[in-house]
C-alpha cells in the first residue's frame, strides 16, 4: 500500500517502503551530460581511491552519457573537457554515448527509461522520466560519481503531492500551459523534497510527449520527481525502443495503491487559457491577454520541455506559409536527431526555414545562455524553455518569458507576444 | 569579524554561477564569479570567512555542483537561509560545505552586520545587534555525512567500520 513513489521504491527493494525512510538503491541507469561528467569522473576516482576499489564504473552498461549542453563545443575549455570525457568513455568501453540531442530526450526515446526504474542524472530535469512511470531525479556530480563507482545511491523516500487533472484543453491550450499553472499555484518551492504525482482523466488522455512536458518541470516547484502511472500508452511508446531488460508488460507496471498524500490539488483544464511565465521566476505567471503585444527580440522553440516532434508539429502548422518578424531572431532546435529527421520528413524543417527561422542541431541550444542565441542586455525572449531565471540566456539585463510552442510560433510571426487562438481566426 | 551579505528568496543556481562561466579546467577560479551578476559588490568586496544570509528556497534550479563549488571557492564560510532547494542542499552536504537553516536570521540580520557562527553547535551571534540564534539541527543521517566531512569521507568511514553493507 502506498503512493506511486512508495510503490516504486517498495518494488525495487522487495519490501514495503514508506515516505521519510532513508534507503540505498541499486540504480537502473545513471545519466550524465557534457558539462557535469568530468566532475563525476573525478568524484568516482576519489571515492574509489578512498574505498580501496579499482577506479572504474561498476556497471558500464547502466551509464548513459549524452553530450547536449554545449554541442558542439563553443570554446577551447569546453572542447578539452568533452575530449577528456570521450577518452574516459573509450577507456572504460562505455556503450551508451551520444551526440545527438538533449539528454532527457535521448534517455527516453532510446529506451533507457522504463516503468518502475530508479534513475539519477546530473541534471535537474531528470524528473522528466516520471512520464514513463520511472522515478528519475537530478543530483550533483559527487552523487553521480559515487553511483558510477558503486552503482548505488541513497534516497530519502519523498512524501507525495497528488495533482488531479480533469477536463479537456480548449484549442490552443497545451500541457505546457497546465504545468506553468500548476507551478505558479504550488509556488516555486511548493513541492520541495516531494514527489508530484499527476493523475486524472486528463492525464490518461495525454500522449507521452505531453506527459514528458509535465514531469520535466516538476523541479520548478522544487519537487524531487514528477510521476505518472505507466499505462498502455507507455507500453506502446516503448515498443521497438528497448532491446535490453524489457519488462514492460507485466512486472514493470507499478500503480499507486491507496497511498497517503500530503496534499491534493485539483485542476480542471477546460477553462485554462494560454499562460505566460514572466521574468524572473515561474510564479510570475499571467494569462496571455495581460502580456499580449510585448515586443520580442528572440523566440526559441525547443529544449527537453518542448522540443519533440509533436511540439514542432504545432509550431509548423502555425508557421506554414508565413514569415517570422525579421527583427525577431527565431531559433528552432529539435530535441534529438530522431525528432529532427522525423520533422524533416514531414516537411516541418522546410516550413521553419522558409519562415525565416534559424534551425540548429539537436541539443540544449541557448537554454543555458552559452551559444546558439545568447542574449544581449535589453533583449526580450519568449521561449518554450522551463526556466526564466535572470541571466539564464545571457545578459542579466535580458528578459525571458515562457510559453507553449503555439504561443511562441504565433508570436514569432508578429514579433510580439500573440495569442495563438487569435491568429487562427484570421 | 565576519560580514553578512544579504540575498533574497529563490536565489537560483544561474545566479550563483551563470552557465557561461563554466565548465573550466580550474574550478577554483569560479569563486571569483560567484554571484557576480546578481551582487557585483559582493563579488568585488567579499572577504574570506564572510557569511551569506539568504531567504527561502536558496539554490533552486539546476543540479550543477559548480554552484556550491563556486561558493566554496568564493571564501564564504557558510550560508544561513530560511530554506534550501533540494539538489543544492544535497550537493553542499556532499561537499562538506556548511549550510544552516534559520528563519529569524533572514528577517533580522542586515547586510554588513558582524556575525559569528559556530558550525558545530549551530549557534549564530549577531555582534552588531547583540542577538543570538540557533540554527535548526540537521537530520540525523545528514549530520553523519557532515560530521565525516562530506559524502566520500562518509563512505570511507562506513567501509572502514564493520557496517559495510551501505556501500
Amino acid at each position: 500500500m502506498g503512493t506511486l513513489t512508495e510503490e516504486i521504491f517498495s518494488r525495487k527493494l522487495g519490501r514495503e517502503v514508506k515516505a521519510g525512510e532513508i534507503v540505498w538503491v541499486e540504480l537502473d541507469r545513471i545519466m550524465s551530460h557534457d558539462t557535469m561528467s568530468w566532475l563525476a569522473i573525478e568524484a568516482m576516482r576519489k571515492v574509489s581511491n578512498e574505498l580501496g576499489i579499482e577506479a572504474k564504473p561498476k556497471f558500464p552498461e547502466r551509464i548513459v552519457i549524452p553530450f547536449d549542453h554545449i554541442l558542439p563545443p563553443a570554446n577551447i575549455d569546453q572542447a578539452k573537457m568533452q575530449r577528456n570525457i570521450m577518452n574516459f568513455i573509450k577507456e572504460h568501453k562505455l556503450p551508451h554515448f551520444f551526440q545527438e540531442g538533449v539528454c532527457h530526450q535521448i534517455m527516453i526515446e532510446k529506451g533507457f527509461v522504463q516503468p518502475g526504474n530508479i534513475i539519477i542524472g546530473s541534471d535537474s530535469h531528470t524528473c522528466s522520466y516520471g512520464a514513463l512511470g520511472a522515478f528519475g531525479t537530478g543530483m550533483g556530480s559527487t552523487d553521480v560519481g559515487i553511483a558510477y563507482a558503486t552503482g548505488r545511491t541513497w534516497f530519502r523516500v519523498p512524501e507525495s503531492i497528488l495533482i488531479n487533472v480533469t477536463g479537456e484543453f480548449q484549442e490552443g491550450v497545451y500541457a505546457k500551459d497546465l504545468i506553468l499553472k500548476i507551478i505558479a499555484t504550488l509556488g516555486v518551492d511548493g513541492a520541495t523534497y516531494k514527489s508530484l504525482e499527476f493523475r486524472g482523466d486528463a492525464i490518461t488522455r495525454m500522449s507521452i510527449p505531453e506527459r514528458i512536458t509535465l514531469c520535466n518541470m516538476a523541479i520548478e516547484c522544487g519537487a524531487k520527481a514528477g510521476l505518472i502511472e505507466a499505462d498502455e500508452k507507455t507500453v506502446e511508446y516503448l515498443q521497438g525502443r528497448t532491446t535490453e531488460n524489457v519488462d514492460i508488460n507485466n512486472n514493470g507496471i507499478i500503480k499507486a495503491n491507496n497511498g497517503n498524500y500530503e496534499q491534493t490539488f485539483n485542476f480542471n483544464i477546460s477553462e485554462l487559457e494560454p499562460q505566460i511565465a514572466c521574468p524572473h521566476d515561474l510564479d510570475n505567471l499571467k494569462p496571455i491577454n495581460e502580456v499580449e503585444g510585448l515586443e520580442l527580440h528572440q523566440v526559441f522553440i525547443g529544449t527537453c520541455t518542448n522540443g519533440r516532434y509533436e511540439d514542432l508539429e504545432i509550431a509548423a502548422n502555425i508557421l506554414r506559409g508565413k514569415r517570422v518578424n525579421r527583427f525577431t531572431r527565431t531559433i528552432v532546435i529539435p530535441a534529438s536527431t530522431e525528432v529532427f529527421q522525423k520533422a524533416n520528413e514531414s516537411g516541418f524543417i522546410k516550413i521553419f526555414q522558409d519562415a525565416g527561422c534559424i534551425v540548429c542541431n539537436p541539443g540544449c541550444g541557448p537554454c543555458i545562455g552559452r551559444h546558439q542565441g545568447t542574449m544581449a542586455s535589453g533583449e526580450v525572449a519568449l521561449t518554450t524553455m522551463n526556466r526564466n531565471f535572470k541571466g539564464r540566456m545571457g545578459s542579466p539585463e535580458a528578459e525571458i518569458y515562457l510559453g507553449s510552442p503555439a504561443v511562441c510560433a504565433a508570436s514569432a510571426i508578429e514579433g510580439k507576444i500573440t495569442d495563438p487562438r487569435k491568429r487562427r481566426e484570421e | 569579524m565576519a560580514k553578512a551579505w544579504k540575498f533574497q528568496n529563490n536565489i537560483n543556481t544561474d545566479q550563483i554561477i551563470p552557465g557561461r562561466y563554466y565548465p573550466r579546467e580550474n574550478v577554483e577560479e569560479l569563486g571569483e564569479f560567484c554571484l557576480c551578476e546578481l551582487h557585483p559588490k559582493f563579488a568585488k568586496e567579499k572577504q574570506k570567512g564572510d557569511i551569506i544570509v539568504g531567504g527561502s528556497n536558496f539554490g533552486c534550479g539546476s543540479s550543477r555542483e559548480y554552484a556550491p563549488i563556486a561558493l566554496k571557492y568564493s571564501g564564504v564560510k557558510c550560508i544561513i537561509a530560511k530554506s534550501f532547494a533540494r539538489i543544492f542542499y544535497r550537493n553542499c552536504i556532499n561537499l562538506g560545505f556548511p549550510i544552516l537553516v534559520c528563519k529569524e536570521c533572514y528577517d533580522e540580520i542586515t547586510e554588513g552586520d558582524d556575525i559569528d557562527v559556530n558550525l558545530e553547535s549551530g549557534e549564530i551571534k549577531n555582534n552588531t545587534s547583540g542577538k543570538k540564534y540557533n540554527a535548526q539541527p540537521l537530520p540525523e543521517f545528514v549530520l553523519k555525512i557532515v560530521d565525516a566531512g562530506g559524502m566520500i569521507n562518509y563512505l570511507k568511514e562506513q567501509a572502514n567500520s564493520e557496517n559495510t553493507n551501505e556501500v
